[in-house]
């Protein structure tokens, strides 16, 4: 009734099922661009068979009004099947990926090596003088471990953004 | 025929090129006009349009022009207006309509012309990234790079353009597209992935009667969304409304959805809206909201907004829920859809409504009628200086002796808001007005859309000498096709509401909005083969305005109006619906409103 809008902001990971068309994801992304909402991470990727639809994953936040105009925007794009904000309807496993390249010697590396074998990182590169790590896991973990590895010689990072979805035999 | 646009079936052999099954899949979409302006890339669509006859090309002299005469003849007959420019300079002069397009709901399919698919991308002559351009001006575009998807993208196009929300639709047409040979296709029944809700849920319709049951101090708030129905749903917006017995207010695009010689009527509300609708607005204790978006002109200050009020929200686009103003009831339909819902619903829930506090809520809005806050004051001694709202009122009154269906469009700023508060609007599809996205410029060329659709009814420009002036070379069109437009300019020698905030808000510092070096609009008719027409004073208007409608050709009619005159009621930017504006007699407290909010009840 008076005008109570609840202003905390959330982080929200909503999943669009898209006809895999040209500049479909210029649309998505120019709409949050265009309308000023943020974008953590992003990915997409088709997802069936004859290659004619894409899933696109996006972390976002705001608040709970802005997530559900995010999502009615969305929505209400020609191409757009499905929208899902999985971090509303209910569990949902959320996953990235990053590649990590440390650089250094002597006891440093060692450590870093043992933190890595710690987050069941794999070593899928390594010279003398660097390893590159592949790790996979929630944003938060691959955050611990980037944040372990700044003082052990951290060099660069490449994260995929998350992919995610429903728990249990939901689909969106 | 397929179920599935993308697969719909070529239904003979490609012998026709590009250019001819375009035309085609236009006629098969009803098409009879399109707007718009040749060159390089679109030679081969004007070269099969000279070897047809049942689709007519309107000339326009700039493309923005044909965006918005398309506007014009889309909002005027519920159809979709189409408009074909070239690549480049064309297509990017057709932006700001597309954009105004969009702002407003209307339905259009804008065909671009492009490059040849093998030189996109390489800077070519007159290349644009129109697709990249247009994205956000539209409701959605296409790139067609085969010339075999021709067909099915115009029939996806009118389906985008018209269904649940419409807006403007881009093709854009890459020049050996429309030359190769292609293969027409029937439209697909069945759209991959756009199918908006137009059916209400029975459920939110049963929480909006019991609502509106229940209501003490109700109030319809109906916006474009109404017309854009159909006529049907303004039929049944008044059906409701009578049945009810609520008041109602109707958004600047809403304007004719109910007629305005009702007494239910409050006029407009918002910035420029009447005491009645905005106090009815802010004291509300149930708001029913119609094809409306809360948009920043109708609501003030957010936090101010009818705070006291249970909202229902019927809109057909579910962005516009919960968008600026939390709602109570949201209903995503179409608006006749809706209002026939509710019609039922009403009739099958045998709870009285509170009559005794209906009765005192029309006591306490005819207290705030008495106000009549539209009131001017015009001298009528000869010789004195014309106020613009007389002007309009002298222009409405003349013309109910008029035989015809009278369209009226206009530019934007005063003349726009005068033109919404004094000349009433008894009907949809017959007021047409830039609202979203304010476009000066619009009028002239939108009007020349009406009449095209409506070659034997009275359409009139309402404008300001400033704004007429961005489209001013659409005359060409008016002459060349005789059409017997009427701009009827209220020509203050300003940029009247630019001046106006200089005013009230800017200390008088009347910066860059005087319109010096004026054109003589006589002459300018007359340079176009239009008659000129001009009146100076109060005792000419009468005659200007009756010589102007016995006219059969274009008109020109140029009023002198007193340039110090504003526009009122108004509520600043800012403020609240209480705090409005009356008069010039409470100006000086304007800048005042911004800081403190003044409550002028």
């Amino acid at each position: 009734m008076p005008n109570s809008i609840d202003t905390t902001l959330r982080s929200a990971t909503i999943s669009v099922l898209v006809e895999n068309e040209p500049g479909i994801l210029a649309r998505v992304v120019g709409l949050f661009s265009g309308r000023g909402y943020n974008i953590d991470s992003l990915t997409v990727a088709p997802v069936d068979a004859g290659g004619t639809r894409s899933r696109i994953n996006i972390v976002t936040s705001g608040t709970p009004m802005v997530i559900e105009q995010i999502k009615a925007q969305l929505d209400r794009l020609v191409p757009v099947h499905r929208v899902a904000d999985l971090s509303r309807e209910g569990p949902h496993v959320a996953r990235e990926m990053a590649l990590v390249k440390v650089l250094g010697k002597g006891e440093a590396r060692v450590e870093a090596l043992r933190i890595a074998e710690t987050f069941r990182a794999r070593v899928v590169d390594t010279t003398i003088e660097s390893f590159v790590f592949e790790l996979t896991g929630a944003t938060d973990k691959l955050n611990a471990f980037i944040e372990l590895m700044r003082p052990l010689g951290l060099a660069e990072v490449s994260r995929t953004g998350v992919a995610a979805l429903a728990r249990g035999a939901r689909t969106i | 025929m397929s179920a599935d646009a993308s697969e719909a079936i070529a239904s003979e052999a490609a012998t026709q090129s590009g250019a001819e099954v375009l035309l085609r899949a236009l006629r098969d979409q009803g098409v009879e006009v399109i707007f718009g302006y040749p060159g390089g890339a679109v030679l081969p669509i004007y070269d099969a349009l000279f070897k047809q006859n049942s689709i007519r090309h309107i000339l326009v002299r700039q493309e923005g022009g044909a965006v918005h005469a398309a506007e014009g003849y889309a909002r005027s007959t519920g159809k979709v207006g189409v408009v074909l420019v070239t690549s480049g300079p064309g297509a990017t002069n057709a932006v700001t309509g597309l954009v105004d397009a969009l702002m407003d709901s209307i339905p259009i399919v804008c065909l671009t012309g492009q490059v040849p698919t093998h030189l996109i991308g390489n800077d070519a002559f007159q290349e644009a990234d129109t697709t990249g351009i247009t994205r956000p001006a539209t409701k959605h575009n296409y790139l067609v790079k085969r010339a075999d998807d021709l067909a099915r993208v115009v029939h996806e196009a009118f389906y985008v353009a018209r269904t649940g929300r419409p807006g403007p639709v881009v093709i854009d047409l890459p020049k050996d597209v429309v030359i190769a040979k292609a293969r027409y296709a029937e439209p697909a029944t069945v759209h991959r992935s756009y199918h908006p809700q137009t059916e209400p849920d029975p459920g939110q319709i049963a929480k909006a009667v019991a609502l509106l049951k229940a209501a003490r101090r109700p109030m319809v708030y109906a916006g474009g969304g109404v017309i854009n129905a159909g006529p049907e749903a303004s039929a049944l917006l008044t059906k409701f409304v009578h049945t009810t017995g609520f008041p109602i207010t109707n958004t600047l695009m809403g304007l004719g959805a109910f007629p305005a010689s009702d007494p239910r009527f409050l006029g407009m509300l918002g910035m420029h809206g009447t005491y009645e609708a905005n106090l009815a607005m802010h004291g509300c204790d149930v708001l029913l909201a119609i094809g409306a978006r809360f948009d920043d002109r109708v609501t003030g200050r957010l936090n101010a907004f009818s705070q006291g009020s249970q909202k229902i929200h019927i809109d057909i686009d579910p962005s516009s829920v919960n968008k600026n103003v939390p709602v109570e009831v949201p209903i995503i339909a179409d608006a006749g859809r809706a209002l026939a819902a509710l019609l039922a619903a009403w009739h099958a829930d045998p709870t009285p409504v509170d009559s005794q506090a209906l009765t005192a809520w029309w006591r306490q809005i005819d207290v705030w009628r008495a106000k009549d806050s539209l009131k001017f004051t015009q001298d009528m001694q000869p010789g004195s200086i014309i106020k613009p709202q007389y002007a309009i009122q002298r222009l409405y009154a003349l013309t109910r002796a008029v035989k015809q269906d009278i369209f009226i469009t206009t530019e934007v700023g005063q003349h726009q808001m005068w033109a919404a508060q004094h000349f009433r609007f008894e009907q949809p599809n017959h007021w047409m007005t830039s609202g979203g996205l304010g476009t000066m410029g619009y009028g002239l060329p939108a009007a020349m859309g009406v009449q095209i659709a409506h070659p034997d009814a009275l359409v009139i420009d309402i404008a300001g000498e400033a704004s007429v002036l961005m489209n001013i070379q659409e005359m060409g069109t008016l002459s060349q096709y005789k059409l017997p437009v009427k701009v009827f300019i209220l020509n203050n020698e300003y940029m009247g509401m630019v001046r106006q905030w200089q005013e009230l808000l800017h200390g008088g510092r009347y910066s860059e909005s005087y319109s010096a070096a004026l054109p003589d609009f006589v002459k300018l008719a007359d340079a176009f083969h239009a008659k000129g027409l001009r009146a100076q004073t109060v005792d000419q208007l009468d005659e200007v305005i009756r010589a102007m409608l016995a006219c059969d050709t274009a008109v020109i009619a140029d009023i002198a109006v007193d340039p110090r005159e504003n526009c009122f009621p108004m509520i600043p930017s800012g403020a609240a619906h209480n705090e409005m504006i009356l008069g010039p007699e409470h100006e000086d407290q304007a800048a005042g409103v911004i800081d403190e909010g003044l409550v002028l009840v």
